[in-house]
C-alpha cells in the first residue's frame, strides 16, 4: 500500500484540524476519515481503478476547505441551472448551504429535504447511523478525506409508498470565492418501501479558477421503491471533481442514475451500486463531452448480490480537441445471484484526432446461469450517413452537429422527467450547433 | 439539363466508369438498365457527389455548370436528387426533423424565408398521402427500424417534399413486392413535369411497367453498350444482358 500512496501533508493537516474542532455527533466519523486517509492517501496511476486518471495534480494543490462566502451570488446567475424554479431547490454556495437562495419551504407531501447541519439536529441518531454506512470511510482516499470533513450536504428521504412526481434539485455552486478551495458535501438519499421520487444533484462553476469538489452520495433504495437519481456536472473549466456514489438496493427496488458530465479540468465519477433484494434492478446511464484538454473518467460497479435481478447501462461520451476519456464499467455477479440480466452499452464518438478515450467493460461472474453482455464502440462520424445528409441539400456543418446530437440522444432520452429531458437535449444541441 | 460526356470514375484507384456519354433533357425519363456490378450505383453516386468517387475524366454538366465543381450538398440544393438503393439510417434525429432541415436548406439557398415545425407539417401531410405514409413515421429516427418498403417509400417522401429537378432513382423498385412498386411508380409519375427529368437505374424491366421511359440504357462493365426506346426494355426481358454483353466483348 505505501508504494501507492500520495502523502499530501497539507490535506492531512487539515483532515486533523477538521476532527479537532467536529461537533459532537460528527466527531467519531472525522476521526474515523482522518485515520483512514493517512492511512490510504490518494491513489496513484499504479492502483487498478486510477490507471488511466493521474491525480497527481491534485495531491500537488494546497486547497484549503471552502468558507461559503454566498455573497454577490444571485437568482439571476442561478437560473440558468434550474430546470424549474418552482421545484424545490436546495443550495449550497462554495461549499456550505445558502437559506436565501434555496426554496425548500413548499415541499411535496412525503418527502424531507434538509440541510446536513438541520439534519443531524432534527434527525439525530437517524441520520449519524446513516452516515457511511453504503460510503465506509475506508473504501478509498477520496471517500475518507469526505468523511473527514463530514458536515455541510444534504438528507433527502421519501416516506414510504409516497410517490413524489415534483424533482428535488440539490445545486452546489462555486464562485470566484471559492477558488483555491475544496469542499466535502455529503448527500443521503433514502428512499422507503415503494416510495418513488427524483433528486438531481448539480455541479455547476460560475469561475474559471481551480477548486476541488470531492463528495460522496449513500443511497437506499428500499424494497419496491424507485429512486431517479440525476447527477448534472456543470462545474467549471479548472475544476478538480471527484465523486462517489454508493447505492444499496433492496428487493424489487430500482435506481435509476442518470450521468451527465461537461464540466472540470479533471472529474471523476464513481457510481457504485449493490443489488442486495431479488427482482430489484439498476439502470446507470450517462453522457460526457469534453473538449479542451479536459479529462473525465466515469466508473460504475454493479454488484448482483441476489437472484434475478437486471441491470442496464448505456454510456456515451463525446470527445473533442485533445480531450481524453475513461470508462470503466464493472459488473460483479455473485454464485447466488442466478438469472441476473445485465447489459452495458459503451459508445465513444471522437470529434478530433487528438482526442483519446480509454474504454474498459469488466465482468466477473460467479453464477453459471446468467445473461450478460457489453458491447463497446469508439468511432468518428459516421461518413455514409453524413453523405446521405449532405445529398438533402443539408450543408456540411449542419450535417455533422446533427449527427454528433443524435448520438448523443440515445442516452438523454431514456431521462423520465421530460422537463430535465428536454433541459439537458437542449444543452447539449446548443453546444454542437453554436458556431466555434 | 444534364449532359454527361466521356466520364470517367475511379474508386480507391481502380476505374469504374469508363466513358460514359447521356443527355437528358428536361421533361424525359431515362431508364439505365444493367448486370450487377455494372456500374449504375457508381453512375449515380458520381452525379449526387460522393466523395469517395473521383472523376478522372469528362464532364458533367448540369444545366450548364459544372457538376464536379458542387459540393454534394450544392447540388442538392440547386434541384440533384438520389434516392439511394440503400437508404441510410440515422438513429437520433427524426424524420421531421431531416425532412425540414433538406427544405429549409433548399429554400435558403433560394434565398427564401425557412418554415416553422408546424408550417411544414402541414405541407408534409400532402406528400405522405402520395406514398401512403403513416404521419407517425414522421416522428420516428429516419430510416432506423424501417422495413425494405418503408425506407424506399421514405424516399420518396423525400423526394416528394424537396421536388428535384432531376431525379435520380437507383433501384427503388429492387426488394418491393407488387403493392409498394405500385405506391412508389404512382408517387414518382406524380412528381413528373414538364420541366424536370427522371433517371431511373433498375435491374429489372418490371418498374417500366409502371414508369414508362423515353429511352433506355443499357451499362455493361462501366460504359453505355446500348441505348434505344422502351421497346429495349422488352428485349432485355426477353432475352437476359448476355447477348449484349457478347456482342461488345
Ligand atoms: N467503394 C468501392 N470500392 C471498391 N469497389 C467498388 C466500390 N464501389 C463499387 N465498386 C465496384 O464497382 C463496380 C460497380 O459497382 P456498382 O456501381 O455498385 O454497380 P451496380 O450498381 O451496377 O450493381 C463493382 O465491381 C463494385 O465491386
Ligand atoms: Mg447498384
Amino acid at each position: 500500500m505505501s508504494t501507492t500512496l500520495l502523502a499530501p501533508a497539507l490535506l492531512s493537516q487539515a483532515t486533523a484540524a477538521a476532527s479537532a474542532q467536529a461537533p459532537d455527533a460528527l466527531r467519531a466519523q472525522r476521526e474515523a476519515g482522518a485515520r483512514a486517509f493517512e492511512q490510504l492517501g490518494l491513489p496513484t496511476t499504479k492502483v487498478e481503478d486510477w490507471h488511466y486518471t493521474s491525480v497527481a495534480s491534485l495531491a500537488d494543490a494546497s486547497f484549503v476547505p471552502m468558507n461559503g462566502d454566498a455573497s454577490g451570488v444571485t437568482a439571476e446567475q442561478l437560473a440558468p441551472y434550474l430546470f424549474s424554479t418552482s421545484w424545490p431547490t436546495l443550495v449550497f454556495v462554495n461549499g456550505v448551504h445558502a437559506p436565501s437562495l434555496s426554496t425548500i419551504d413548499a415541499l411535496p407531501d412525503g418527502i424531507r429535504v434538509l440541510p446536513m447541519a438541520q439534519a443531524m439536529t432534527t434527525l439525530g441518531d437517524q441520520v449519524a447511523r446513516q452516515l457511511g454506512t453504503a460510503a465506509p470511510a475506508d473504501r478509498d482516499g477520496f471517500t475518507a478525506l469526505n468523511a473527514s470533513f463530514l458536515g455541510e450536504g444534504a438528507v433527502v428521504h421519501v416516506a414510504k409508498e409516497m410517490v413524489v412526481d415534483t424533482p428535488v434539485h440539490l445545486l452546489f455552486v462555486t464562485t470566484d470565492k471559492g477558488v483555491g478551495g475544496m469542499q466535502h458535501p455529503r448527500v443521503l438519499l433514502y428512499a422507503e418501501r415503494h416510495a418513488k421520487a427524483t433528486v438531481i444533484e448539480s455541479w455547476v462553476g460560475l469561475t474559471d479558477g481551480a477548486y476541488f469538489s470531492n463528495p460522496v452520495a449513500e443511497v437506499m433504495v428500499e424494497d419496491g421503491a424507485t429512486l431517479n437519481h440525476l447527477k448534472i456536472q456543470r462545474e467549471g473549466r479548472q475544476a478538480y471533481h471527484v465523486s462517489t456514489i454508493e447505492a444499496r438496493q433492496g428487493r424489487d427496488s430500482h435506481y435509476v442514475s442518470f450521468c451527465f458530465t461537461t464540466g472540470g479540468q479533471l472529474s471523476r465519477t464513481n457510481i457504485y451500486t449493490v443489488l442486495d433484494g431479488e427482482g430489484c434492478g439498476t439502470t446507470l446511464n450517462g453522457l460526457t463531452m469534453l473538449d479542451g484538454e479536459q479529462h473525465g473518467d466515469v466508473q460504475t460497479r454493479i454488484e448482483h448480490a441476489k437472484p434475478n435481478c437486471f441491470s442496464r447501462q448505456i454510456y456515451k461520451s463525446i470527445l473533442d480537441d485533445t480531450s481524453h476519456g475513461v470508462f470503466n464499467g464493472k459488473v460483479f455477479v455473485r454464485d447466488i445471484a442466478q438469472q441476473t440480466d445485465g447489459k452495458q452499452t459503451n459508445n465513444t464518438l471522437l470529434l478530433s484526432k487528438t482526442a483519446q478515450v480509454d474504454a474498459k467493460p469488466q465482468l466477473e461472474i460467479y453464477a453459471d446461469d446468467v445473461k450478460c453482455t457489453h458491447g463497446a464502440t469508439v468511432g468518428q462520424i459516421d461518413q455514409t450517413a453524413l453523405f446521405y445528409m449532405k445529398s438533402r441539400g443539408i450543408d456540411a456543418d449542419m450535417s455533422r452537429q446533427l449527427l454528433t446530437y443524435a448520438f448523443a440522444a440515445e442516452t438523454l432520452e431514456t431521462i423520465e422527467n421530460e422537463t430535465i429531458r428536454d433541459e439537458l437535449e437542449g444543452v447539449t444541441m446548443r453546444r454542437f450547433t453554436s458556431s466555434d | 439539363m444534364l449532359e454527361i460526356r466521356d466520364l470517367h470514375a475511379s474508386v480507391d484507384g481502380t476505374p469504374i466508369l469508363k466513358g460514359i456519354t447521356l443527355t437528358v433533357n428536361a421533361g424525359e425519363v431515362h431508364a439505365v438498365m444493367g448486370p450487377n456490378g455494372s456500374g449504375k450505383s457508381t453512375l449515380a453516386q458520381v452525379l449526387a457527389g460522393h466523395p469517395a468517387y473521383e472523376i478522372t475524366g469528362g464532364e458533367m454538366l448540369y444545366n450548364g455548370e459544372n457538376l464536379a465543381e458542387m459540393d454534394a450538398e450544392v447540388r442538392a440544393q440547386q434541384g440533384v436528387f438520389l434516392a439511394f438503393q440503400y437508404p441510410v439510417e440515422i438513429p437520433g434525429v427524426s424524420n421531421a426533423y431531416f425532412l425540414r432541415a433538406a427544405y429549409n436548406a433548399k429554400r435558403k439557398a433560394q434565398g427564401l424565408d425557412e418554415v416553422d415545425p408546424m408550417e411544414f407539417l402541414d405541407l408534409v401531410e400532402e406528400q405522405l398521402k402520395l406514398v401512403d405514409m403513416d404521419p407517425a413515421m414522421l416522428h420516428r429516427s429516419v430510416n432506423a427500424g424501417f422495413s425494405g418498403g418503408e425506407k424506399k417509400r421514405n424516399e420518396i417522401l423525400q423526394m416528394a417534399v424537396l421536388t428535384p429537378s432531376l431525379a435520380i432513382l437507383d433501384e427503388t423498385d429492387s426488394g418491393l413486392d407488387i403493392d409498394a412498386l405500385r405506391i412508389v411508380a404512382n408517387g414518382v409519375n406524380a412528381l413528373k413535369r414538364p420541366e424536370n427529368a427522371t433517371i431511373l437505374v433498375t435491374h429489372y424491366q418490371r418498374l417500366l411497367n409502371y414508369i414508362v421511359p423515353d429511352y433506355v440504357h443499357v451499362l455493361a462493365g462501366g460504359r453505355i453498350v446500348k441505348s434505344g426506346g422502351k421497346e429495349l426494355a422488352l428485349e432485355l426481358e426477353a432475352r437476359g444482358y448476355d447477348w449484349l454483353l457478347e456482342a461488345v466483348a
